[in-house]
């Protein structure tokens, strides 16, 4: 199976889990998840959608990173699951 | 019904106006007691308990100078179970993580009432939740003094961690396995209780210059062990390495030297957080470098702080709580190194309070509003994770309060339209430093003047709102329909915000 992970658990950081599935989803568990929870769901939603990218499940535990810190651990999470998988 | 900030509070109560609406009232004071019997040695808690003759519905108080190893509480507290003894209040200046035994103490309604300056850990999770029956009330050091005395909070019997007591019932924090240093914050709690019961691991022959003097004692209780010493300097914080921290706190001194608040004979104070050390760190090499000394520092006293004073750079510590062993030593050793009560710090009822002779005062922030009011007592859920302690004291009083904060913490703005509880009202506050900005309260007109010609920079706080925003995103809103669940009294005894139970 192909997966890619990224990140760590420190404060401000996260770690991006990025499976190949079936089924598209998104499981986000955040320290500020009442206040971000939409926007972090919207981020990735838009960076896989720009990629082009259907058929993954992805888990991200937030310990309160910034919009490009996630971003920049997802995009390096979907390189790894491809580098893992050739 | 609401106060003069806007905030809903309890029906009925005493609604908060001003910051300075005491200077208004009369101090009231119920009369001291004092024992012209003998103090009486016990050998149990039990004994203790009957002898004071407490029973259900009572207010029961105690100290934190022994911190996160504090042992009496749960102690006494497991003792009043044993005797199915219910309804009590708990009055204790502060609880910490090793109170958690509580909980159960809560839930099954022995305890159902508490009073204290700050709360982290367990306890305030089980508040929360709703199982509290009473209201919640949260203090700040100075206030609780004044509750104390003015018979607001009337305490039935103080059970008072001693780390040394004689054989005339004197008591101490000087010596003793659990040697902590002061025990300032008791002081109310000596004078003013039905009964008091020293609580002791350590007893000796007689005690040069005690803290507590036993007219005011009417029982010693000898247990095994009154705290552990490594909880006893869980105050302690590490000046900060961070680099944003460091910013923030080098453009604190740049302020400081601006205002010319570094000057021969000032006074200072700072909270224990990692920033407020790194200020008080390049405090100190100004001192150095341009021969400086100051007056004296107040407060909670670190380590840091005795260095300087042994250093020559400051004349007197004013100290109401050791927050480390070496700050407990120079306490005891060092004649410049004095203990002052509670009431002494910040009631403002009481005469020349240590707080009102403050040149600036360095304090920290969880959220703070447009307003400037600032929260220290609750996250942005609700949950309390602290209180104000000496935060509403130190900030009426000082001439210039500053607060520092980074302007994000894990994501969340420090700075928010209205912060989720107030601790201290915005008028107490008058500059805000974080890494991207600093913000000067619209009101001191004075320090706008002297600081905008400086390359500090200063802007308005809802800009330093929307560069939070910028960066981290506009948080989504809370909806707080949640029920009350106790409120924070302002120093002067109105209340100027309500605590909710959290889902």
């Amino acid at each position: 199976m192909k997966i890619g992970i990224a990140g760590s658990l420190e404060s401000n950081d996260c770690l991006v889990t990025i499976k190949e599935s079936k089924e598209f989803s998104i499981k986000v568990q955040s320290i500020v998840d009442v206040f971000y929870h939409d926007q972090i769901v919207e981020l990735i939603t838009s960076v896989l959608e720009d990629m082009n990218i259907k058929n993954v499940e992805v888990t991200l535990i937030d310990k309160g990173a910034l919009n490009y810190t996630i971003k920049a651990r997802l995009l390096t999470a979907l390189h790894r699951m491809e580098a893992n998988h050739a | 019904m609401k106060n003069n900030l806007g905030r809903e509070i309890f029906e009925q109560s005493k609604p908060y106006i001003r910051s300075d609406a005491f200077e208004q009232e009369k101090r009231r004071l119920i009369a001291k007691k004092t024992t012209d019997e003998s103090v009486v040695f016990l050998k149990s808690l039990s004994e203790a308990i009957d002898k004071a003759g407490l029973k259900d519905g009572m207010t029961i108080s105690f100290h934190h100078h022994l911190r996160n190893g504090d042992l009496v509480i749960n102690m006494v507290c497991d003792a009043i179970k044993k005797k199915n003894i219910r309804n009590i209040t708990i009055a204790a200046s502060s609880l910490f993580p090793n109170h958690s035994p509580l909980v159960e103490y809560i839930k099954d309604g022995t305890i159902t009432g508490i009073v204290t300056n700050y709360i982290n850990g367990p306890i305030s999770k089980v508040i929360a939740e709703g199982y509290l029956k009473n209201p919640l009330i949260m203090d700040t050091h100075g206030g609780r003094a004044r509750a104390i005395e003015s018979g607001d909070l009337a305490i039935d019997v103080a059970f008072i961690a001693t780390p040394a007591v004689d054989k005339d019932g004197n008591g101490t924090g000087k010596f003793g396995p659990s040697a902590c240093g002061t025990l300032g914050y008791v002081i109310p709690d000596l004078l003013y209780a039905k009964k008091t019961v020293l609580v002791t691991d350590y007893l000796t022959d007689s005690i040069v210059e005690p803290e507590l003097d036993y007219h005011y004692v009417d029982y010693v209780c000898t247990v095994e062990k009154i705290g552990d010493s490594e909880g006893i300097v869980s105050g302690t914080t590490k000046i900060t390495r961070d680099p944003v921290g460091r910013k923030i706190a080098r453009d604190t001194v740049k302020i400081l030297e601006s205002l010319d608040l570094i000057k021969e004979g000032f006074s200072m104070q700072t909270g224990a957080g990692g920033i407020s050390l790194a200020v008080v760190e390049y405090v100190k090499r100004i001192m150095i470098q341009k021969e400086i000394k100051a007056r004296f520092a107040s407060g909670g006293i670190t380590g840091q702080y005795v260095d300087m004073l042994e250093m020559g750079l400051v004349q007197n510590l004013y100290d109401v709580q050791c927050f480390d062993l070496k700050a407990a030593r120079s306490y005891r050793e060092n004649r410049h190194h004095i203990g002052i009560s509670a009431s002494k710090y910040g009631n403002p009822f009481e005469e020349n309070i240590v707080v009102n002779d403050l040149d600036f005062v360095i304090l920290g922030a969880t959220e703070v509003d447009l307003d400037f009011n600032v929260n220290v007592t609750t996250d942005s859920l609700g949950t309390i994770i602290g209180g104000s302690g000496g935060h509403a004291d130190t900030a009426h009083g000082a001439k210039v309060t500053i607060i520092v904060t980074n302007l994000l913490k894990a994501r969340l703005p420090i700075i928010k339209e209205k912060v989720t509880c107030v601790t201290t009202p915005g008028e107490d506050i008058d500059i805000v430093v974080t890494e991207r900005g600093i913000a000067i309260n619209p009101k001191r007109t004075d320090l706008i003047e002297i600081l905008s010609k400086t390359k500090l920079p200063i802007m308005p706080i809802n800009e330093l709102m929307n560069i939070a925003h910028n960066i981290a995103g506009i948080p989504k809103k809370l909806e707080i329909n949640n029920r009350p669940v106790g409120y924070v009294r302002y120093r002067d005894g109105s209340v100027i915000d309500t605590l909710y139970s959290v889902k």
